[in-house]
């Protein structure tokens, strides 16, 4: 399906006082995507959806708007509404009036603001919620009235910076589905930022991974997790096993003392790379079983599988299987070659 | 046991001392007898008399005047100060709260001598408008303190979410930051007007050309020598300023801020 773009940045950079926060990023938006920014804290996301809602200026770079350069637009005539991190609800007005803030500010006539309103307060499940005080809803509840806020004026872009941040776990799954529900729903673009690598997974059509003010990686969940780009990724979605390897030619690679097949080419001859392998993608065998031998050194119960830590040489290997083996266990390592995905050396930007 | 006692006591003493002569003047103030020794049966004759009293309605004419128009001009200017100081950088923040200090630690009498020489500098004849003005200037620092704290307790993105949603900036103040920090407001108009109906030492300096207000009149009074009368006065005026502060007192509760 081929979308139109709605929102580009273009060398997009921010710094604060000579530190630089958000580092040249060049980026894509299609309409109607899903899109998460996912990051560690202080990596610049806040500061790059604030600046796509206007409210800190760029010191260099271009932000378009269908097609239009916006650097230079207040935020109040921009088509984008943002849900705030911490609601920033107005807390002398009850749950109707701040809904309906963005329609009297347009001048929607009565009758018609009613029903929009109302429409709202069912997206959101809080009829019956309009002559409450704002100050007396739970974190949830304010938080759904925040998104009927932004939802109400039907922009063409929403920004969420880590609007389930506050609640606990169950609230926090609820309302991820509710979320990706009325993003299908009304057919808005979503801007979500997060830090939790799981809730990116689950609800973007795609994730945007940045790591000091640096895009590291663009793709959709899967590619982010089966094909991490660089070590920063693979290290901060899921767990992973990294190891040094030389790529000897296309689908020939060395780890660990060996040489494995694999599904990677394009490297140049014996060029070393790094190469992930899932710790749910190796399977334990018996050792004559597999190329690799091992012996555990820990194992920890996590509800579906164990969690056990393989010495194999110079390498500690995290497996995790529901094929438990005790501490001391000699065990085979099997994997396929494509469980193995090797990446350029180098090519992050660790500290 | 005893300790509690004790306790009990000296705290009653405490109280006795404050209150004594406020108590005294208001028994006194329903005294039939103009001497002041002996009680000579109930009265409401000197409440009566203050009416009839053209200085002291005239006084008392000044008094809520400047009390009432000082408290809402020192209220403009002090909530707009306030949200000028609250988006301020650190240190600019720092210093400006520091000088605004100054005029709520500094003796009365400095601010109503130094306010007169400027006055008498600028060739302004004291009055009305010299003693307004010296009100409007002592009641600022204390509205920007009512409403400081009501500025922080608001949510940092407040107005930009207000922005975010197509209010311009005029808007977003008008329909939310002035109406979010209104109890604010509202407190510091309520003591700017209690400091104001107060205040004589520094209105005493001035004030001129026959305009007076209730301290002024009740000090003149005393000096020709006491009449039951002023007892009653003050009495009213004593009723009054507790009446405010009660009011204020219950409103910053509930607000849970904090005023010096
Ligand atoms: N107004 C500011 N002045 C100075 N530095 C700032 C300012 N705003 C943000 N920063 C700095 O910019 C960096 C990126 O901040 P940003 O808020 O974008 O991070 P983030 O990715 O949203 O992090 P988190 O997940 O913790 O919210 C941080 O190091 C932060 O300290
Ligand atoms: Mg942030």
């Amino acid at each position: 399906m081929l979308r139109r773009n709605i929102i580009e940045l273009r060398n997009l950079t921010k710094s604060y006082n000579d530190t630089v926060v958000v580092d040249a990023i060049n980026l894509l938006i299609r309409e109607n995507e899903f899109i998460t920014l996912l990051g560690p804290s202080g990596c610049g996301k806040t500061t790059t959806l604030r600046m796509i809602g206007g409210f800190e200026d760029p010191n260099d770079g271009d932000i378009f708007f269908e097609g239009t350069r916006i650097n230079n637009v207040p935020p109040y005539k921009r088509n984008i509404n943002t849900v705030f991190q911490k609601y920033a609800l107005f807390t002398h007005m009850n749950v109707y009036e701040n809904i309906a803030f963005g329609l009297r500010i347009k001048k929607v006539p009565n009758d018609e603001m009613k029903k929009r309103v109302q429409r709202m307060l069912k997206l959101v499940d809080l009829e019956g919620f309009e002559k409450r005080h704002v100050d007396s809803l739970s974190g949830g509840q304010q938080q759904r009235v925040a998104i009927a806020r932004a939802l109400v004026n039907e922009p063409k872009v929403l920004l969420l910076d880590e609007p389930l941040g506050a609640l606990d776990l169950k609230l926090r799954k609820e309302m991820q589905i509710e979320l990706m529900d009325m993003q299908k729903n009304v057919g808005i673009t979503f801007i979500y930022v997060t830090h939790d690598q799981e809730e990116a997974l689950t609800m973007s059509d795609t994730v945007v991974v940045m790591n000091n003010g640096v895009i590291q990686q663009v793709g959709s969940p899967v590619d982010i997790y089966n094909e991490p780009e660089n070590r920063f990724v693979a290290d901060f979605i899921g767990e992973s096993n990294i190891l040094e390897g030389i790529m000897h030619e296309d689908f020939l690679v060395s780890f660990s003392g060996r040489k494995f097949r694999c599904v990677d080419k394009g490297f140049s001859k014996d060029e070393p790379v790094d190469v992930v392998i899932r710790p749910e993608d190796i399977d334990v065998t018996s050792p004559e079983d597999a190329d690799l031998q091992g012996v555990v050194s820990s194992v920890v119960f996590k509800g579906v599988h164990y969690e056990m830590l393989v010495e194999s040489g110079d390498f500690e290997y995290m497996i995790q299987s529901t094929d438990m083996q005790p501490v001391g266990a000699g065990i085979g390592l099997k994997f396929g070659p494509e469980d193995i995905h090797v990446m350029k050396r180098g090519s992050d930007n660790e500290k | 046991m005893v300790g509690k006692i004790i306790k009990r006591t000296y705290m009653g003493l405490i109280f006795l001392f404050l209150y004594m002569p406020i108590l005294v003047l208001i028994v006194f103030s329903f005294n039939e007898s103009k001497s002041r020794g002996h009680w000579g049966g109930f009265t409401l004759k000197w409440y009566g008399e203050l009416f009839r009293d053209p200085d002291i309605t005239k006084a008392l004419y000044y008094t809520f005047l400047v009390a009432f128009l000082s408290s809402l001009i020192a209220t403009v200017i002090g909530t707009i100060s306030a949200i000028g100081i609250h988006n301020m950088g650190l240190l600019g923040k720092k210093v400006i709260l520091n000088v605004n200090y100054l005029p709520v630690l500094n003796p009365d009498i400095v601010t109503g001598v130094a306010l007169m020489t400027l006055f008498i500098s600028m060739n302004m004849r004291l009055g009305f408008t010299t003693m307004l003005i010296s009100h409007v200037v002592f009641n600022i620092p204390y509205v920007i303190l009512s409403v400081l704290p009501k500025l922080r307790q608001m949510n940092r993105h407040m107005a930009e979410a207000a922005l975010d949603l197509g209010a311009t900036p005029f808007y977003a103040m008008r329909k939310v930051i002035i109406p979010e920090i209104m109890p604010g407001v509202i407190t510091g108009a309520l003591m700017a007007f209690t400091l104001s109906v107060d205040d004589f030492v520094i209105s005493f300096f001035n004030t001129g050309s026959g305009v007076t207000n209730l301290s002024i009149i009740i000090f003149s009074m005393a000096r020709r020598g006491i009449k039951p009368s002023i007892n009653a006065l003050s009495t009213l005026m004593l009723i009054t300023v507790v009446i405010l502060l009660l009011i204020i007192n219950k409103r910053s509760t509930k607000g849970d801020e904090l005023i010096p």
